[in-house]
């Protein structure tokens, strides 16, 4: 049973498993809502939570150390941490959590907020080689600037999604010279499609960029002393390389709820739109909460898809949601309504966005040009907006945001500053999805629960 | 833990590219381009005063600064 709120919000026992901006914001938000009760925060790395947008930007160009990317926290906030050891199994019933280093902790409500990790080069001997790095914590961020630092002949970043864009901008600061490629027809298209992908990949070669899309990396080659020197490419192409940056997108932390009865899996920790898990029968639990990149959610804005957002506002909005429903009743229980907003600062450009491009099936420049690099792209579904993209014109997005959630028609009829003297509506040119892609950042996760239909995806990795 | 005195995070969703901390604390916040901004989360004891002051004057009120210590 669940204790009583007012019971529960003096003495009850909150573990948060993850440590990262999600389960920080958490207990920062379960602290402001009144919580007084024991707050436990288990963090598998040594580290009290960092910001990682951070870690492709200013701290590769050596700017800034990668230790001092702390986020800030409130003062008195009174959790006791669990860092260096993380969560390695969940009993349910039991209503316990098992740390790496054997013990045990209990729980009256739990959140889980275990992120994601990058995924690995494929082949584990060559992912091993020295100078092949992936990129997403801290420890990572050091060894990938030492690398750089050491002044690599070429460094091959393998895929561009907006991580591997990030560092082949920062190697351009540096002065490096990078190549990047790409399985699908340009940069970004999972996040942006291929038609604004395009603009990114001129600005990419503008940049200095030895940018290569349509071809896959098939092997990478070590020499004497197991440093990477040579990459092999599909096209027959061979590079000679000293850092291979593994940029492949991202993998949900739910292997340690494995058995647990809950409905996690590789496409995450399917949740309620007020952030409570499922179990394995889609029954919601009572007692256990999800947020940040690690939870997926049907989105009442969306029809309803299960949507996983790998976003950094995201983590924070979520987690606020978590807490308040953690604190609450029934009937005060808030929903997650959050339109997904992101940014990425790359070769002196702001790319952001709200809403979902990857929705939509069709684009329109409604503002600038695309040749000047400063627009914002409307993307539309069905004959509504769903999202709305901007480059170096940040400034426009709020009033986009509004269209999105009013479900304003697209292509819009209304005019703009700077409206380009024909409004061309162009195909978005979204990738298959079944063909995977680098780091969509949205991954459109089920279908919806009015819509009983089940999409049967080929098996992948050479399963019959 | 980390050594800095000061932490700071900017919600870059809501920066615009005002500007207006990287005239007030010029030696911790700079804008690449027009509106991609890059600071040091973490920067000495000594630019406390002028990232609290960046930290008020910023216009859509982005930026985030607490000390470990609880000061800020």
């Amino acid at each position: 049973m669940s204790p009583a709120k007012g019971v529960f919000s003096a003495d009850g026992h909150v573990v948060v498993v993850g440590a990262s901006l999600a389960g920080l914001r958490a207990a920062e938000a379960l602290r402001k809502g009144g919580f007084r009760g024991r707050l436990t925060l288990v963090g598998d790395e040594p580290y009290e939570p960092y910001d990682r947008p951070p870690l492709s930007k200013q701290v590769l160009s050596g700017r800034v150390a990668p230790e001092s990317t702390a986020l800030p926290q409130d003062s008195g906030l009174d959790v006791e941490w669990r860092l260096g050891a993380g969560a390695v199994g969940l009993d349910l019933a039991g209503k316990r959590v098992r740390l790496a280093d054997g013990q045990d902790v209990s729980f009256d409500r739990l959140l889980i907020a275990t992120g994601t990790r990058a995924r690995p080069w494929p082949n584990p001997t060559e992912a091993a080689l020295d100078g092949v790095i992936t990129l997403r914590g801290r420890d990572d961020a050091v060894r990938l600037r030492g690398e750089l630092a050491a002044g690599p002949r070429r460094v091959l970043v393998i895929g561009a999604g907006f991580t591997g864009s990030e560092i082949a901008s920062a190697c351009r600061s540096l002065g490096l010279a990078v190549t990047v490629t790409e399985r699908a027809a340009t940069p970004l298209a999972g996040a942006l499609g291929g038609t604004i992908g395009a603009v990114a990949a001129r600005l990419q070669r503008e940049n200095g960029v030895d940018l290569r899309c349509g071809v896959s990396v098939t092997s990478l080659e070590g020499d004497d002393a197991g440093h990477v020197r040579r990459a092999h490419l599909d096209d027959g192409t061979t590079l000679e390389i000293d850092v291979a940056v593994v940029a492949l997108g991202a993998q949900r932390n739910t292997e340690w709820l494995r058995g647990s009865g809950l409905g996690a899996g590789p496409r995450g920790v399917a949740c309620d739109a007020g952030c409570r898990v499922f179990d394995m029968y889609g029954i919601v639990t009572d007692d256990v909460f999800a947020a940040g990149d690690v939870a997926r959610s049907p989105h009442p804005l969306f029809g309803f898809e299960f949507l996983a957002l790998e976003h950094w506002s995201n983590a924070i909005e979520q987690a606020e949601v978590a807490a308040h429903n953690m604190l609450h009743a029934e009937s005060e229980r808030r929903p997650y309504l959050h339109v997904p907003t992101f940014w990425s600062f790359q070769f002196g450009v702001g790319i952001k966005s709200v809403g979902v491009p990857p929705l939509g099936e069709e684009v329109v420049i409604v503002q600038g040009s695309t040749d000047e690099r400063r627009f914002v792209a409307v993307y539309g579904h069905a004959g509504r907006t769903v999202a709305a993209v901007t480059f170096d014109q940040g400034k426009w997005l709020e009033f986009y945001l509004d269209q999105i959630e009013r479900a304003a028609p697209f292509p819009p009829q209304y005019r703009n500053v700077a409206q380009p003297e024909v409004r061309q509506v162009l195909p978005a040119e979204f990738p298959d999805p079944v063909v995977p892609t680098e780091g969509p950042m949205i991954v459109r996760t089920g279908h919806s629960p009015t819509e009983r239909a089940w999409t049967l995806l080929p098996a992948r990795g050479g399963r019959a | 833990m980390n050594g800095s005195a000061v932490r700071i995070v900017v919600d870059l969703n809501r920066c615009q590219g005002y500007g207006q901390c990287v005239f007030l604390a010029p030696g911790v916040f700079e804008l690449h381009g027009e509106e991609a901004l890059m600071y040091d989360p973490g920067p000495e004891e000594a630019q406390r005063l002028p990232v609290v002051r960046a930290a008020a004057a910023c216009p859509v009120q982005a930026i985030r600064v607490e000390s470990p210590d609880g000061r800020a």
